[in-house]
């Protein structure tokens, strides 16, 4: 019996890095809405509103990739 | 078709009996967190995942093409009567584990099932164990731990980095994302579990002729399967949903977000990589992760630890009575007749226990206007007998 230690460590490597790396993706869009939200009621510049928003964006993106790729994965494994 | 005997019409239908429990024992694995915190109400949640697993289901055959992934030895003479055996005992201990509301892995009740029936019917050398150690015994050993500790860093990255933004904003975003990674969870669920069933039955068919070996299961499979599934997972297991949702530990909506992002990344890994894994301890685990990650940092162990003896005893348990099945076939058509009114009583008897104290969509997050974490059974005493 040959147990293959090698693929069980990197399925711990991948899952722990892709499940941090989306959840800090996901946080950084969250806490760019609040901040968004916090300018707005603040009347703060226009720019800082739009550069919120962008991050906001950028970060959801990154996350639906994330998704995206998971369907990949289910439907060609 | 037209070849089609009577007994593997049985077995086709009992196929899809375990994976209509498959699919109720396990809508909480996706969904327990996300009604835990109202991120979705519960009956939204169940048909949603009802759909999200029959979606899945149409997915991929890539699992069910090697359902027994080498686990019996096909060639070793395994006929429809002993897979009739095996899915009555893993349909048997899917029920037991349902009533007593604790998330055990329906995919090891069924190999354990599988395993248990070849045992009896054909011998040691049906079965190959080296396969079970390295694909089922590890992987559900190991795949827990790392969707807890991947859960419990995501949990604390998701308090600090949100900290001081708006509590309104963080529940909304963090809600959505549970809906999101819930889904996910629930499509790799379908595509997973109905797979197994879909490939249980085209098993049968080959062992009965009644279709080439190795051939893709026929579309009638597939669509029954998935069919099968979403009804099982929409009538929703509440008693197991109440167990992951509540009993655990108490969830927030970041937490919940964190233990379904932590377990659909696992399940979709180690898939990927070629090992069965059960998506409930999958789950279960991420869940724990997440709530020694959260803001009191606390966990019921002694549900947690109940779990793991639970899923300890799956796999043996499902084997012995499958084994006991196969026992039952041996003695021909009587033992057949005689097996299938065993199951049929079992199961009727614990649907009529399990009605005693209903848990339904009503009162599945009631547990939290107490406060405290839910005792893990929702029925004490009166089932006694059967947990034994």
């Amino acid at each position: 019996m040959k147990i293959d230690w090698a693929a069980l460590g990197n399925t711990f490597g991948v899952s722990l890095l892709i499940t941090l790396g989306v959840v800090t993706a996901f946080c950084l869009g969250v806490s760019a809405l609040s901040r968004r939200e916090a300018a707005a009621v603040g009347g703060a510049a226009s720019v800082a509103r739009g550069t919120a928003l962008a991050v906001a964006v950028v970060s959801f993106t990154a996350c639906a990739a994330a998704v995206g790729y998971g369907l990949y994965l289910i439907a060609g494994a | 078709m037209e070849h089609m005997s009577f007994l593997v019409a049985v077995v086709i239908i009992t196929a899809l009996a375990f994976d209509f429990t498959n699919g109720f024992h396990d809508t909480a694995n996706a969904m327990a967190t996300s009604i835990a915190t109202g991120a979705l109400k519960p009956k939204v949640a169940v048909a949603i995942s009802g759909v999200l697993n029959l979606a899945g289901a149409f997915l991929s055959v890539a699992v069910a093409k090697t359902i027994s992934g080498g686990l019996v030895d096909e060639k070793a003479g395994i006929q429809p009567a002993v897979v009739f055996a095996a899915l009555i005992g893993a349909i048997i201990w899917n029920l037991v584990t349902w009533l007593r509301g604790i998330p055990s892995s329906s995919s090891h009740a069924l190999y354990g099932g599988l395993i248990g029936a070849t045992l009896v019917a054909v011998g040691m050398h049906g079965v190959h164990f080296d396969v079970v150690v390295t694909k089922i015994l590890i992987p559900a050993a190991a795949s827990p731990v790392v969707a807890g500790v991947a859960a419990w860093g995501a949990t604390k990255i998701a308090y600090r980095m949100t900290a001081k933004g708006s509590e309104s904003v963080n529940t909304k975003g963090f809600k959505a994302g549970q809906i999101a990674s819930a889904s996910l969870v629930s499509l790799a669920h379908g595509t997973n579990d109905a797979q197994k069933t879909m490939g249980v039955i085209t098993l049968t068919l080959v062992t009965a002729g009644a279709i080439a070996p190795g051939s893709n299961p026929p579309t009638w499979v597939i669509v029954s399967s998935g069919l099968a599934i979403a009804l099982g997972t929409y009538l929703g297991g509440w008693r197991i949903i109440r167990t992951l949702g509540r009993g655990i530990a108490e969830i927030e909506a970041p937490q919940g977000f964190a233990a379904q992002t932590a377990s659909a990344t696992v399940i979709l890994t180690s898939s990927h990589m070629g090992f069965g894994l059960s998506t409930t301890q999958v789950c279960s685990g991420g869940i724990m992760g997440a709530g020694k990650g959260g803001r009191t940092g606390q966990v019921n162990w002694s549900t947690a630890r109940r779990m793991a003896y639970a899923w300890c005893l799956t796999l043996p348990a499902a084997a012995l009575l499958g084994g006991g099945g196969a026992l039952l076939v041996d003695r021909g058509a009587v033992g057949e007749v005689a097996l299938a009114l065993v199951g049929v009583g079992a199961s009727l008897w614990i649907y009529l226990l399990s009605r005693r104290q209903r848990v339904d969509a009503g009162n599945v997050v009631e547990a939290s206007t107490v406060g405290e974490p839910t005792p893990l059974t929702p029925v004490p005493a009166a089932t006694g007998p059967i947990a034994a």
